[in-house]
């Protein structure tokens, strides 16, 4: 039952750059941290309205899935429920839970509270992508390269899932990073095989080949 | 692939501070759910089932946080009732919580060590070192349906041979933040929470924590088994839920072909029954589209509130315990049917031959889980 399983595309942003496959695509060094997320959304000719809505985690995370997908997913060659997201990062949604705080010393705010959940950038993306198979949302110190690969290839190999996002979605106050890793059970051009190896690579910024 | 042992479990809530306690207490009807004047946690009375006080060392007092050491009371009686050793390197901890110590962002000022000491990974490391766990605990925070995510996650890494037992503990305590921020929805109930009323009108919060001891190793099991689950997403809002009740469903269905079950084998289900309007309408559309609408179901929010990341466990732990006792625990607060779909809502104590229990959760962000235990 052991499929052979394939990261078909990856993004990294981080450091005010977006890179696609160990491609650079975007670079913004002049703006904060809202500032650079705005660029990256108006940079690739984005629209979708909600994207103002989302509080800054979900922003990048969304972001960095749009950039992962974007020519790289034919997501019609998949029932919506074979398609899932396992996430983690280290802060939960602690930026946001911040404002959140800030906001009960006057008024709570609703439209704050509703994003005081790590895994609710896991929700945006599955709204945007109508994707409805697993999802999961782990919180870990580091990006635990040598988990998400057991966890993501078991959901593969028992056919839980046909294709999965999974990766690392982090952000408090000026420190970002995500990285998302596209994974199927098909070898595309620029595929290489799904290991922990492979995705840590990616993570650390460095080309695989 | 075969299910995974439950060996050992614990209930850890306002009612009793064991499983046997919290059932016993059940079945008499005992809620722990009561009007709340504590203006540290809201400006007006509230209901909500809370921890006596008095019970648990305030957290500046001791090294751990009361959310700790809420988990730690809990894992502790689960362990000592088993034989699983915590620093076998085939065991792991996971942890399930949504918020975790988040009530320190309202007594500390905020700097990089309270940012460490609010990390839902420095509390489960806290934990796993004081019970001597030697691998890297794994955190779930998942909305609503974190306790049966956990369940699912240590099943599956039981089944793939990485581990044999997995001690999953879940916990959440309401502090002002948590419960402002359902306040701010308009989601809390006036009044003790009523699941699947006709006049149901929001949550009650509560707070606990569980533990539940899966195994590959029949040894020392009790006879109920994890059979198998599933999680989907509505893919249609994140805080409200999918208008057709379409993705539980899903959830519902793919856990039964997991389990190599059929509908008519399903005994009773304790439903996640929060008591909001939207919940209880979605998932009495979803019971009743996965062919379920006559299967005794119950929700045990009126007894526990809502107890957010411990509410899986806690509920899972209730329905295992009514396999063993062949005895399905009334849904408190429920008088008159005012869902769409109507259920076969469990009024009373119920008596029976029960097999296979079925537990579902919701939860924002569009997710949806669920579980089923089996009687060998």
């Amino acid at each position: 039952m052991i499929a052979e399983k394939y990261i078909t595309s990856g993004c990294l942003i981080s450091n005010h750059t977006v890179y696609k496959n160990g491609e650079l695509l975007f670079v913004n060094k002049d703006a904060d941290v809202p500032g650079f997320l705005l660029s990256v959304y108006k940079h690739f000719d984005i629209n979708y309205s909600r994207f103002y809505k989302m509080d800054n985690l979900s922003k990048l995370g969304w972001l960095a899935s749009e950039i992962l997908l974007k020519n790289s997913f034919q997501k019609e060659n998949y029932r919506p429920e074979d398609i899932g997201l396992i996430l983690s990062n280290a802060n939960s949604s602690l930026d946001t839970d911040q404002k959140y705080m800030t906001s009960v010393k006057d008024i709570p705010s609703p439209l704050l509270f509703v994003y005081t959940l790590p895994n609710i950038v896991t929700g945006e993306i599955c709204i945007r992508n109508n994707f409805k198979g697993e999802d999961a949302f782990f919180v870990f110190d580091s990006f635990n390269a040598d988990f998400i690969e057991n966890y993501v290839s078991s959901l593969l190999d028992n056919n839980i899932l046909q294709a999965c996002i999974c990766g690392w979605v982090e952000l408090l106050g000026d420190e970002y990073k995500a990285a998302l890793f596209l994974v199927e059970k098909l070898k595309g051009n620029e595929a290489v095989s799904f290991t922990k190896e492979h995705m840590n690579k990616i993570f650390d910024d460095k080309k695989i080949n | 692939m075969s299910g995974v042992f439950i060996v050992s479990d614990n209930i850890l809530s306002p009612i009793g501070l064991t499983t046997s306690k919290n059932f016993g207490q059940l079945k008499k009807s005992v809620s722990g759910i009561q009007k709340h004047h504590d203006t540290a946690l809201s400006d007006q009375p509230f209901y909500a089932a809370l921890f006596d006080q008095s019970g648990f060392i305030k957290d500046s007092d001791h090294k751990y946080t009361r959310f700790e050491q809420l988990l730690m009371a809990s894992i502790s009686d689960a362990l000592q009732n088993s034989s699983v050793d915590a620093g076998d390197k085939k065991t792991v901890l996971i942890i399930s919580s949504t918020k975790g110590n988040i009530s320190l962002l309202e007594t500390e000022s905020y700097n990089p060590t309270i940012q460490k000491r609010i990390s839902l990974p420095t509390s489960a490391k806290l934990v796993a070192e004081y019970f001597g766990f030697i691998n890297q605990p794994v955190v779930v925070s998942n909305a609503c349906i974190s306790g049966i995510m956990a369940i699912l996650t240590g099943m599956r890494l039981i089944q793939s041979g990485q581990y044999e037992n997995a001690v999953i503990a879940g916990a959440d305590v309401i502090s002002k933040f948590v419960l402002s921020g359902f306040q701010s929805f308009q989601a809390i109930s006036p009044g003790p929470c009523k699941p699947f009323d006709v006049n149901r009108d929001g949550i009650s919060l509560g707070e606990g924590a569980a533990t539940i001891i899966l195994s590959a190793n029949p040894k020392n099991a009790q006879g109920i088994k994890v059979m198998g689950g599933a999680v989907s997403n509505d893919a249609n809002h994140i805080s409200a839920p999918s208008r057709t009740g379409a993705e539980l469903c899903q959830a519902i269905t793919k856990t039964l072909d997991n389990a190599h079950l059929l509908a008519t084998d399903i005994d009773f289900i304790s439903a996640h029954g929060t008591a909001t309007i939207y919940n209880d309408e979605m998932e009495a559309t979803a019971i009743t589209l996965a062919n379920l609408q006559t299967v005794p179901v119950n929700s045990l929010k009126g007894y526990y509130g809502h107890t957010l990341g411990a509410a899986g466990l806690i509920e899972s732990i209730v329905s295992i315990h009514s396999l063993k006792e062949n005895l399905v625990i009334p849904t408190l607060g429920f008088n008159e049917t005012g869902t769409t779909n109507p259920l076969n809502i469990c009024t009373d104590l119920l008596s029976g031959n029960f097999t296979n229990c079925l537990k579902t959760a919701s939860g924002f962000g569009g997710c949806n889980a669920a579980v089923v235990f089996s009687k060998q």
